[in-house]
């Protein structure tokens, strides 16, 4: 299929691929069995300008969208979606303080980001806050100059590597959805640690950890927006990346294809290859569609992104769902096709599968996915009404 | 610092095809590439010019398609590129190739000169050198390692056979390097939309002052009467015993074989 895509972002696209090829493939089968982070392919991703696709050029970056972000992440994602989920995190984090951002932030922060000498890490989830980010325990307290943050954050990807950390706290309990602000605490703030590093089924070599804060001491000016905003701005940044995540499941699921289709015509059972049944090309047929139709969606979601529009909500919604329950199928499906060489470690089909299952969870479950579309069309009807 | 970085075109294969009429290469339908080891020299210029500052300028003599090298080595970082190119330096051999490149290298100036060890294709490894002797300046072929650079002169692992020598040299130094040296980075989405938007320098033979009949076939001695994949002879010998019993064996060795 041709998206008609401008020379510069098919730089993008070739770029990311010649990375993910050269630098990722040969080694993503030892990183996630070592559960090991992938400093090595970040550091190319950074003289490759990668981090700052979606920065702005005042900033150091290279002033493009989420479309052009989208294009890397699938790349990345085709090769190895541990890698493509730290690289992706990364832009999580930062959108707070590229939509939020006060001038004085922004230069504060984003020329490192772009340059990717610092990386980022966007901290929402808690014990008791998980769909219901209502649920958020951890505390931040005006004193004086300075706010003070208490609680744990837990399953913070990036946790422990980032150096930069978009937090949200509570400044206020009695205000409930009103009642929470969003922070940027820096690695190395009094008060801040790390705990817990989680044992996961797939993206391994991403890592997710706990944040401890405890009497962490920030200044004032690491605000992000208004006291008060933070559910909006955590809100605001996760429509913002959520195509994101359907890229994630575009890329992963056409690597599997790919995998699937290589191995179905050297493959030999009963005499043919097996790619010669037509119950395997049946599969393949649809495994194929699925993904130009996810892929066509997340283009075209993350192209209206770009444009302005003020409703993303509902759009970004249906690319992360769609695309992400098309991943999770579709990698099964390839292993189905490979068999018994599909769910071996010698190939990297079942590590797509283990993998493609957070995409399904991660930036909102696909429930939750559900939930806000339902609701945006019964709002809809109601305005038509 | 002025780096120049001496980079060939070649065709991305090993399997490159010999015109059986001319005996000159076929490059016809195959893409090309930067010759792999220029990638290295590439690599450690712009290392050096990270440390130290200064300027790193990719040098090609080439049809003018080796543009696309060019943009290529800007993308990885290069400050800009010059394409030797004119109709006179067609069919030059090692030499005229080393010649006009010498001419090219001082019209622009230079305080380093690097370069791969050999091409892929050619596989002379004589370019580097000869331009060296043309220059009238030092050379150390197959760098391995630079272990000390400073304005006054480079100190270098040059490879050898059994191990390593270090060497130094004041400058303005050729160096020739090989892969051991580093491993090249890949392009920067700056440096490709930088590269798309550069400005090639190109100079023809006048340009650089070079003698008509210097160039191209003119001006290559070198009379290519057949190209032929060596016989590999497996054969071979070891002497044993002190050094004079080995020197006394070989003698009478290479006396048999009547080679002295
Ligand atoms: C590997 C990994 C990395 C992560 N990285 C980050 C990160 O960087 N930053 C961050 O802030 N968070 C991160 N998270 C947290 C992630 O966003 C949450 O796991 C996710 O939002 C779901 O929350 P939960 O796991 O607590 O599930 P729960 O909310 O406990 O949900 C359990 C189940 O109930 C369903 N459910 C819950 N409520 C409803 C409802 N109202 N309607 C229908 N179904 C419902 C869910 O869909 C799900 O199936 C990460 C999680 C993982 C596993
Ligand atoms: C008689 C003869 C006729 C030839 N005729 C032709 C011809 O008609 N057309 C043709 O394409 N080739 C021709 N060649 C091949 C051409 O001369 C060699 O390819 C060229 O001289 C480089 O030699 P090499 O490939 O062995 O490079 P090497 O000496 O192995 O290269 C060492 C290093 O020198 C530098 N270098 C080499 N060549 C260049 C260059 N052109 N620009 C910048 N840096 C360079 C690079 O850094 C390289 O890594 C001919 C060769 C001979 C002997």
């Amino acid at each position: 299929m041709n998206y008609f895509l401008t020379e510069e972002q098919q730089m993008i696209r070739d770029l990311a691929r010649q990375i993910a090829e050269e630098k990722v493939v040969p080694q993503r089968a030892e990183l996630d069995e070592k559960e090991e982070f992938p400093w090595e392919v970040m550091k190319t991703l950074a003289q490759s300008d990668m981090f700052g696709i979606f920065i702005p050029e005042e900033f150091g970056g290279l002033g493009m969208g989420s479309f052009e972000l989208c294009l890397a992440v699938e790349e990345l994602s085709r090769a190895c979606l541990g890698v493509s989920t730290s690289y992706a995190a990364n832009a999580l984090g930062t959108y707070p303080i590229l939509l939020f951002g006060t001038e004085e932030q922004k230069e504060r922060f984003l020329p490192d980001i772009a340059a990717g000498r610092r990386l980022v890490a966007f901290a929402l989830t808690e014990a008791n806050a998980g769909s219901d980010a209502a649920g958020v325990q951890t505390t931040a307290v005006k004193d004086g100059d300075h706010y003070v943050l208490n609680g744990t954050k837990q399953w913070i990807t990036n946790g422990g590597e980032a150096e930069i950390y978009t937090v949200i706290a509570i400044t206020d309990r009695t205000r409930g959805a009103r009642g929470a602000s969003a922070f940027i605490v820096e690695k190395g703030a009094p008060g801040f640690s790390f705990g817990k590093k989680e044992k996961k089924m797939g993206i391994r070599a991403s890592v997710t950890r706990e944040l401890i804060f405890e009497d962490c001491r920030i200044p004032k000016e690491n605000m992000l927006g208004r006291e008060g905003m933070g559910f909006i701005v955590a809100m605001k940044t996760l429509d913002q990346s959520r195509v994101g995540v359907g890229a994630q499941g575009v890329g992963v699921a056409q690597g599997a294809l790919d995998e699937a289709v290589k191995f179905a015509r050297q493959r030999v059972q009963f005499g043919k290859p097996i790619i010669s049944f037509q119950a395997v090309q049946h599969m393949l047929a649809d495994m194929a569609t699925q993904v130009e139709a996810a892929r066509a969606l997340v283009y075209a979601v993350a192209r209206y992104v770009d444009s302005g529009a003020k409703e993303i909500t509902k759009a970004s919604a249906m690319a992360k769902v769609f695309a992400t329950d098309m991943a999770m199928k579709v990698t099964t499906d390839a292993v189905q096709v490979m068999g018994g060489s599909g769910y071996m470690r010698e190939y990297p089909v079942e590590k797509m599968m283990r993998d493609a299952k957070i995409l399904q969870i991660y930036e909102g479950t696909n429930q939750i996915q559900r939930n806000v579309i339902g609701q945006a069309l019964v709002r809809e009807a109601a305005r038509k009404a | 610092m002025k780096i120049i970085v001496c980079i060939k075109q070649v065709p991305d294969t090993a399997e490159v095809r010999i015109n059986p009429e001319t005996n000159t290469l076929v490059r016809d339908g195959v893409p090309s590439i930067i010759n792999p080891y220029d990638l290295h020299a590439l690599e450690a210029g712009l290392r050096l010019k990270e440390q130290v500052g200064g300027t790193v300028t990719a040098l090609t003599m080439g049809p003018p398609q080796a543009e696309e090298a060019l943009r290529e080595a800007i993308s990885m970082g290069a400050d800009d590129a010059v394409l030797l190119t004119d109709r006179a330096f067609a069919g030059a051999d090692t030499l005229a190739t080393a010649y006009a490149l010498s001419r090219a290298a001082r019209k622009v100036g230079f305080d380093l000169i690097l370069c791969g060890k050999q091409a892929i294709d050619g596989d002379t490894a004589q370019v580097g050198p000869e331009m060296a002797e043309l220059l009238g300046i030092p050379h150390i072929a197959y760098v391995k390692g630079l272990v000390g650079f400073s304005v006054e002169g480079v100190r270098v692992q040059r490879l050898m056979e059994d191990g390593y020598d270090i060497v130094e040299s004041p400058l303005p130094v050729l160096l020739t390097v090989v892969k051991e040296l580093n491993e090249p980075r890949l392009p920067s989405l700056k440096g490709k939309m930088r590269a798309r938007k550069a400005e090639i320098r190109r100079l023809t033979r006048e340009d650089i002052g070079a003698e008509e009949e210097r160039v191209g076939l003119k001006g290559s001695p070198t009379q290519v009467r057949r190209i032929f994949a060596p016989e590999t002879r497996k054969e071979r010998k070891m002497l044993t015993g002190t050094a004079e019993e080995q020197v006394t064996r070989l003698v009478e060795e290479l006396k048999s074989l009547k080679c002295i």
